[in-house]
């Protein structure tokens, strides 16, 4: 076997000095970065009351709800489960099409190839920031003081909340749509409607198209939820079997919810490879 | 005006437009049938979620009415006219917004450190055999799927009330959500380095230590970060079901009808979240360059 020679290493330290002679401070940012990442950490378990016979006994305890949930079982509320489940899509439906019609004029203010003017365009996109900045049970709460107690408090949370993120998730569509096809509507003598309808909306409305249906799907999850504090849907049946340790009929409602955000998830993939294509999406 | 446009003799324009319309038409008639159907879904829902447009119409004014209320105080003030009355609890709510902030720290590092323990095992190039990858991704698609929030109603029970219910909630939502993409990121990683470690002789764990951490690193703190903003909103709820954080707070405040106190609290979460968000953002383009966030 032949032996390679042996590398002159002094040689390829003078040629490569920055490989082999870092400078202190590139090769400890990590360390530092590692360090204080950790510090934080544990500042944090100690700040949050962690402690180890707590942590063993919550487990012990979970351990022991696990064993009672099995098997599912929904005793005889089945029909009333069925409904609540029916009213969670409902929810997420029409919270995420109301979201999105309201969305669309708006998000044409907030893009900048139609307002080219910061001033204006600044101020929507912070009243967008902001409403995103609130949590959808929020805003349930908030409604829940307006419009009652019941699932319809939990379409406006929904649409509210949805309206903030469709706002900035259109703009951006709107921003990244090409510009040859207005200046060819402006170039035949169309006015700056014209330009919107036949030169933006039809490559922007495919992707708005796919964001809405994702939307809808991600918020049969959130409508799942707003039930917790009062707005409608499953979400109460599970808070309300939660607090009486009813845990068959818990795992049972976690089921259910599980299967319909398969299901939801299923056709709106289906839909959205035949709106927009297969290969827009992979 | 004169036209300069040269039209094609009639006999083969009418061809040409009987072909257009009927293309067209076909198109048309697939559009109005799914909007019919989305429509009728819509109806259906509508009715589902007891939409009532009388209740919106009367009540609207309160919702806009409930925007002043909350924007007045007490002695029937703008806020923004005594800010030391308006924050009059700030010692308060800094100390618990300071708590929501690590609730969503520790809560997305155990994720984000959990997710990386299994994400080799979930991805389809890494992973060491097909059922214990089956298993791995059924396992973060439950704890991706259920929401943080129903963990934390069950935590509350077994761990008692306090922020470590949500900690450990937001915990096992960021493994499932991070799993997945990080086993994302694995699955695009180039797979030569790793063959190139293999015919060293290495081992299963040399070879994602050696071969695949080094390119999918950045994309990970990427991903994480963004985990971080998003559990910072999570947090900021937790307290609802009284996992800890300032959610309790702001709770108890709208549902007593404390006013200037609802607007007070939303008014410091808006600004950390927007704080957070631009500090994640400055943080991840420093780091991996300006088009890491897509």
């Amino acid at each position: 076997m032949s032996q390679l020679p042996k590398p002159d290493t002094a040689q390829l330290r003078a040629r490569y000095p920055d490989v082999f002679d870092r400078p202190a401070s590139a090769r400890l940012a990590m360390p530092a970065m590692i360090v204080a990442a950790f510090g934080v950490l544990v500042f944090g378990l100690v700040d949050l009351d962690f402690s180890p016979a707590r942590l063993l006994s919550g487990m012990h305890q979970l351990g022991w709800i696990t064993l009672m949930m099995l098997p599912p079982d929904p005793g005889s509320s089945l029909p009333i489960y069925l409904k609540a489940l029916g009213e969670t899509l409902s929810i997420a439906l029409l919270g995420t099409t109301i979201a999105a019609v309201f969305a669309l004029p708006v998000s044409l203010l907030a893009a900048r190839n139609i307002i080219p003017s910061n001033l204006l365009r600044f101020p929507v996109r912070r009243f967008l920031d902001s409403i995103r900045g609130v949590d959808t049970l929020i805003w349930a709460l908030v409604w829940i003081n307006v419009v009652g107690l019941g699932p319809f408090a939990g379409v406006l949370a929904i649409a509210l909340s949805d309206f903030g993120a469709f706002g900035k998730l259109f703009s951006e569509a709107i921003e990244a749509a090409d510009k040859k096809q207005v200046e060819g509507i402006r170039a035949s003598g169309g006015n700056a409607l014209h330009e919107i309808r036949f030169g933006l909306m039809p490559q922007v409305l495919p992707v708005i198209a796919g964001q809405v249906l994702y939307f809808i799907e991600s918020n049969t999850r959130s409508a799942t939820i707003i039930g917790i504090v009062g707005a409608g849907g499953i979400g109460l049946q599970l808070a309300e079997q939660i607090r009486v340790l009813e845990w068959q009929k818990v795992s049972f409602l976690i089921l259910m919810i599980l299967v319909a955000v398969a299901a939801i998830d299923w056709i709106s993939t289906k839909l959205r490879f035949a709106i927009i294509g297969q290969r827009a999406v992979a | 005006m004169t036209s300069a446009v040269s039209l094609l003799p009639p006999q083969q324009l009418e061809v040409l437009n009987d072909a257009y319309r009927k293309a067209v038409s076909r198109k048309r008639l697939r559009l109005t049938l799914a909007t019919a159907v989305f429509v009728a879904a819509l109806i259906v829902a509508a009715i589902g979620a007891e939409v009532n447009l009388r209740t919106l119409f009367t009540y609207f004014g309160n919702f806009i009415s409930y925007f002043d209320r909350i924007l007045t105080l007490e002695d029937g003030h703008r806020v923004w006219t005594d800010l030391a009355e308006w924050f009059w609890g700030w010692q308060k709510w800094l100390k618990l917004l300071g708590e929501t902030l690590l609730i969503s720290y520790v809560g997305t590092l155990t994720g984000a450190v959990l997710a990386f323990a299994l994400n080799f095992f979930a991805a389809q190039n890494t992973s060491p055999g097909p059922w214990l990858r089956f298993v791995i991704r059924r396992l973060l698609e439950f704890a991706r799927t259920v929401p943080g929030i129903v963990f934390a109603l069950i935590f509350v029970i077994a761990f008692g009330l306090g922020p470590m219910a949500g900690v450990l909630a937001i915990a096992i939502h960021s493994t499932g959500a991070l799993g997945k993409l990080f086993s994302e990121i694995v699955e695009n990683a180039d797979m030569k380095p790793v063959e190139g470690v293999r015919s060293t002789g290495a081992s299963w764990l040399s070879c994602m230590r050696f071969a695949v951490l080094p390119q999918v690193s950045a994309g990970y703190a990427s991903y994480a970060l963004l985990r971080f903003e998003i559990n910072v909103r999570e947090a900021s709820v937790m307290g609802f079901v009284g996992a800890g954080g300032i959610g309790q707070e702001l709770v108890v405040a709208i549902r007593k009808f404390y006013y200037s106190d609802v607007s007070a609290i939303l008014v410091t979460i808006i600004v950390t979240v927007f704080v957070i968000d631009i500090c994640t953002g400055w943080l991840r383009a420093r780091l991996f360059g300006k088009d890491a966030r897509s």
